[in-house]
């Protein structure tokens, strides 16, 4: 055959690579999506089976206070009463991240505005160095320091939402600092010069103008600080107590959603209610860190206008 | 009899490097005046030594002294933030704050602590209309300053720095990225408000220098070269750098 021909008719090596290339990298999308969604029908078919096989009464779930799924009430319904695991998630969550987030801006403020370089670099790793530290560390630390010093300055046993938002602080508080620095870094110099250039004073422009642009970026740093304290484990749970009753105040022992999980998953069998009632906290949990990427996503596009 | 702005063997380092070379200028008080030279020649730096913007910049050093109305602006007891509220300054890029206009043009006179919301209104209605851009905008002053065009967000910025009521007014080529029709509106603002402010306008356009200033100072790799009423710069230049400059042979 003509060989002029018979090159331009067949695909070159490049054009070969190409294909390959495209193949691998939509093979390796496949099959994240598939992990992902793989992840969501089971956690969700198990969580829903606690209503539909076990016949749980969904809304006892939501507002009941007694968790025992072991033992049926008055109307032969397994006890799963999730909401005080769901208040000890929100409160340990909240408080945390309203203990942070002013630390966090005035580091972050002091990083990107007022400490030289060399400061910056060494707030920098510290920071870093945060984030790195295993879980279990700030849990130990918060078994052997936080809950002492709770029980010796407010009272109580310790163990409570009160010295699991604390140990949460110091975890989340890299998140929300490095994010923040992150936005505050993206608010244009001319912002700043223009400001100065009118006669603003230094903190004028810092409050006026960096923080006002930036709020979008702080606000979704709050927000990832916040799915990582309601996601945590191991740390919360060395420190909360683990009770699965209503909190009557932040120094009585509490429990979070994933306190009960990790606590409770290695002593029940699988298909049973007990198991399935964990599977429901479960896909409580899922649904909140699905909502807290809807909301980063929200802020954003507002953000962008 | 010293003039209004008067600027002493000024000389500026950018680390090592030698950014002015002993400027001695001085601006008498009103009117337009032109600072032309080509990029790099130390004009913008000079513009902003006069507002201590090179300040905001590390491993800047300046020697010499700069007096504006008797005053020696860097005198270790001059606040600067007192002393840019009296000099403004307009940018190249129009650099509108990501606020409402009204806000734009309210944030020197707010963050002075001017509260009263008449006197912000009066003075955002007259610092658009005198920097030629309130018919197009009046009804939208609450509308974000990042939704105007180019030449409208310029004249907005120069509205902001007319509401503060500065005595001298710096633009650092505050036309070059705009459109011929907006840089003419600025240009005949420019023109209306010189009676009234002390302005330095540093251009790259050589024919915009020679229709709105007064006076007119030539830079050239850091040095003055030659200064005088624009007329006598265009049309008898004394230097030969500048009669090359200004006929187009380098630049």
């Amino acid at each position: 055959m003509d060989p002029i021909k018979n090159k331009i008719q067949n695909s070159s090596r490049e054009t070969r690579q190409d294909l390959l290339g495209k193949i691998l990298s939509y093979s390796c999308i496949l099959l994240i999506v598939l992990v992902v969604l793989s992840i969501f029908f089971f956690v969700a078919s198990k969580g829903i089976a606690t209503f539909t096989v076990d016949h749980g009464n969904f809304w006892t779930f939501l507002t009941g206070k007694t968790w025992n799924p072991i033992v049926n009430n008055a109307k032969g319904q397994p006890e799963i009463g999730a909401l005080p695991m769901i208040v000890g998630s929100f409160g340990v969550t909240i408080l945390a991240a309203l203990f942070a987030t002013p630390f966090a801006i005035g580091t972050a403020l002091y990083m990107t505005e007022l400490a030289s370089k060399r400061g910056e670099r060494l707030l920098q790793s510290v920071v870093e160095l945060l984030v790195g530290i295993p879980s279990v560390v700030y849990g130990f630390i918060g078994l052997s320091v936080i809950v002492p010093f709770v029980r010796n300055h407010f009272g109580g046993s310790g163990y409570g939402i009160l010295s699991g938002s604390f140990v949460l602080f110091v975890m989340i508080l890299p998140t929300i600092t490095s994010m923040t620095v992150d936005s505050l870094r993206s608010v244009p110099r001319f912002y700043k010069e223009a400001s100065l250039a009118l006669g603003a004073t230094k903190w004028q422009t810092i409050y006026k103008v960096i923080l006002r642009s930036a709020t979008s970026g702080i606000l979704t740093a709050i927000i990832f600080g916040m799915a990582r304290a309601f996601g945590e484990a191991l740390a919360v749970q060395m420190v909360i107590g683990n009770a699965a009753v209503m909190p009557k105040n932040l120094l009585s022992s509490a429990s979070t959603l994933t306190s009960i999980l990790t606590m409770g998953i290695g002593n029940t069998v699988m298909g049973t209610v007990g198991n399935n009632a964990l599977w429901s906290l479960a896909l409580v949990l899922l649904l909140m860190s699905l909502l807290f990427n809807i909301l980063v996503r929200l802020i954003g596009r507002k953000g962008r206008m | 009899m010293a003039e209004f702005i008067e600027t002493k063997d000024v000389h500026l380092y950018y680390g090592e490097k030698e950014a002015l070379k002993g400027i001695n200028l001085s601006f008498p008080a009103k009117g337009i005046n032109a600072l032309i030279g080509p990029s790099g020649c130390g004009k913008s730096t000079y513009l902003r030594t006069l507002n201590r913007m090179n300040d905001l910049i590390p491993g800047v050093t300046m020697t010499g002294s700069i007096q504006i109305n008797g005053k020696n602006i860097y005198s270790p007891k001059m606040d600067t933030v007192e002393l840019r509220k009296k000099i403004g300054m307009v940018f190249q890029q129009p650099n509108p704050f990501p606020f409402s206009i009204y806000d734009n043009v309210t944030y020197g006179l707010r963050i002075a602590g001017v509260k009263d919301k008449q006197l912000l209104d009066k003075r955002v209605e007259q610092s658009l209309k005198q920097a030629a851009v309130w018919d197009e905008i009046k009804d939208d002053l609450h509308k974000s300053a990042l939704s105007l065009s180019g030449g409208q967000q310029q004249r907005v910025c120069i509205a902001r720095v007319l509401a503060v009521k500065p005595d001298v007014i710096l633009l650092d080529e505050p036309t070059s990225a705009l459109d011929p029709v907006s840089s003419g509106l600025i240009e005949d603002m420019l023109l209306t408000i010189r009676d009234e402010y002390t302005i330095i306008i540093v251009t790259h356009n050589l024919q915009q220098a020679s229709r709105i200033s007064d006076r007119t100072s030539f830079f050239l790799n850091g040095e003055l070269i030659e200064t005088g009423r624009t007329k006598d710069i265009f049309m008898r230049p004394q230097q030969q750098a500048t009669d090359d400059y200004i006929s187009g042979r380098f630049g």
